[in-house]
């Protein structure tokens, strides 16, 4: 998601500087995504490039804070409803590692799953224990939304934590089965293995035998 | 071995079958479970998760090697003695509750006191108790089939840690319910164990095992891993060096 719709959402609420703009950003998020100071300076210049914020002057410590126009509210209403584009696939290291590990040979490809699966669950284990503490002060004390906010992204740390392991535990059952069924030559290149021919018109001649 | 283990499997096998047409279900495996402490164990199906949870609570024999629970080697007792350890010692959770359709709450959680021969208004008060501790007292004279599936899960975790039972093994306890209920169901079993009981946890639900302390990796009858915890990891060390 973009530092900018981020931004603009929470100058809907009311006008805000930088700094606090993070600060609110942060909170809200738990910290999960840290913005840098300069990167919400950045963002907020080329908003007002846009016409989609304004300055409403500086504070008694210089501080200048910013407001949607018109136009920005309209973006803020726009984002709100519009789906999250997911057409641009993230490059997923782990998705990269085992689709090079079942093609490069000499790659312990179960002992890749298994490493894996432990340190995720391991990460499963931290998330949990810190939404045990989340919902017991969501439930114990009045933090509101802030807390809630915490917890939902917890959740989604942990669905997608879940989705890791349940693939990987995909992954290790094909492998299995395709370790397990009988062998298939690439392309159709006949096995001259003696003994190993299959015969005439049997159910294991190739599609270029069969043509030929 | 420390005073709190509660439950240990030492070099456990069980081989199912005889002569030519056996079966290896579990292979050597050694696993321990303290006070205080929940342990999951999480593979495929016929990876051996079941036949661990019936070695570790008397109900299977191993083939080889050693299930001790509170310092008795199951393998040592009679078949009585392992009986009454079994009702005084062990608590089961299945995925379907187990609970008895003609007995209310508080009786189901009772019964095993009551068949251990305490007077019908101790277990009850003991009962009540262990409902109290998993937040379902008030459903103490309700039967079964008025509750829903997390309130009976809960009465059959009381049921589980009743009196002075202090190891519960619980076998995808929260397979039969939905997502947001089982968590409840997992949160109780995580307070007992903070609380004190031993729990053994079988589950293939990755959100579910990382209630545990600890989550071990089961293929094909073998530990192939474990999510140790640091501080365990060196004490293990210390042990062997």
């Amino acid at each position: 998601m973009s530092v900018r719709q981020g931004l603009l959402a929470l100058l809907a609420t009311e006008p805000m500087y930088g700094a606090r703009l993070r600060a609110e950003f942060e909170a809200r998020t738990s910290g999960t995504w840290p913005l840098n100071v300069g990167q919400v300076y950045q963002t907020l210049t080329r908003l007002e490039r846009d016409g989609l914020v304004e300055a409403v002057g500086a504070d008694g410590e210089g501080r200048i804070s910013y407001r949607l126009t018109e136009a920005g509210r309209a973006e803020v209403a726009r984002w709100w409803l519009s789906p999250v584009d997911r057409e641009t696939t993230p490059r997923d290291e782990l998705v990269i590692k085992l689709a090079l590990a079942v093609t490069v040979d000499g790659v312990d490809v179960a002992r890749v799953v298994q490493t894996q699966r432990t340190a995720t669950l391991r990460h499963l284990q931290d998330l949990t224990r810190l939404k045990q503490r989340a919902t017991a002060s969501h439930e114990s004390q009045d933090h509101g939304d802030v807390d809630l906010a915490w917890l939902l992204v917890l959740e989604n740390l942990i669905f997608a934590g879940e989705a890791e392991v349940r693939w990987l535990d995909h992954v290790e059952a094909r492998l299995h089965r395709e370790a397990t069924r009988p062998h298939r030559r690439a392309r159709g290149i006949p096995d001259d293995t003696p003994g190993s021919a299959p015969a005439e018109g049997s159910v294991g001649t190739t599609l270029e035998e069969a043509q030929q | 071995m420390s005073t709190d283990t509660i439950l240990r499997l030492d070099a456990v096998t069980r081989v199912h079958g005889r002569d030519t047409t056996t079966v290896q279900a579990l292979d050597g495996v050694s696993l321990e479970v303290r006070a205080g402490e929940l342990v999951a164990v999480m593979g495929p199906s016929g990876s051996g998760k079941s036949t661990l949870l019936n070695l570790a609570g008397g109900l299977d024999a191993p083939t080889s090697g050693q299930v001790v629970i509170e310092g008795q080697d199951l393998g040592t007792l009679s078949k009585d003695a392992l009986a009454r350890l079994r009702r005084r010692r062990v608590g089961f959770v299945f995925q379907d509750f187990n609970l008895i359709p003609s007995l209310t709450a508080v009786e189901n959680v009772a019964l095993p006191l009551e068949l251990d021969g305490q007077r019908v208004g101790k277990a009850r008060r003991r009962a009540l108790d262990a409902l109290r501790t998993v937040g379902v007292d008030e459903l103490a004279d309700r039967y079964p089939d008025k509750m829903s599936g997390g309130q009976q899960q809960r009465v059959a975790i009381a049921r589980a840690l009743v009196g002075d039972r202090r190891l519960v093994l619980a076998d995808e306890p929260t397979g039969a319910l939905d997502s947001h209920t089982g968590e409840g169901v997992l949160r109780v079993l995580r307070e007992r164990c903070d609380a004190g009981a031993a729990g053994l946890l079988v589950t293939h639900e990755a959100r579910h095992a990382a209630w545990a302390d600890r989550v071990v990796f089961l293929r094909d009858g073998v530990v192939v891993d474990s999510t140790g915890t640091p501080e365990r990891a060196e004490a293990l060390l210390e042990q062997t060096s």
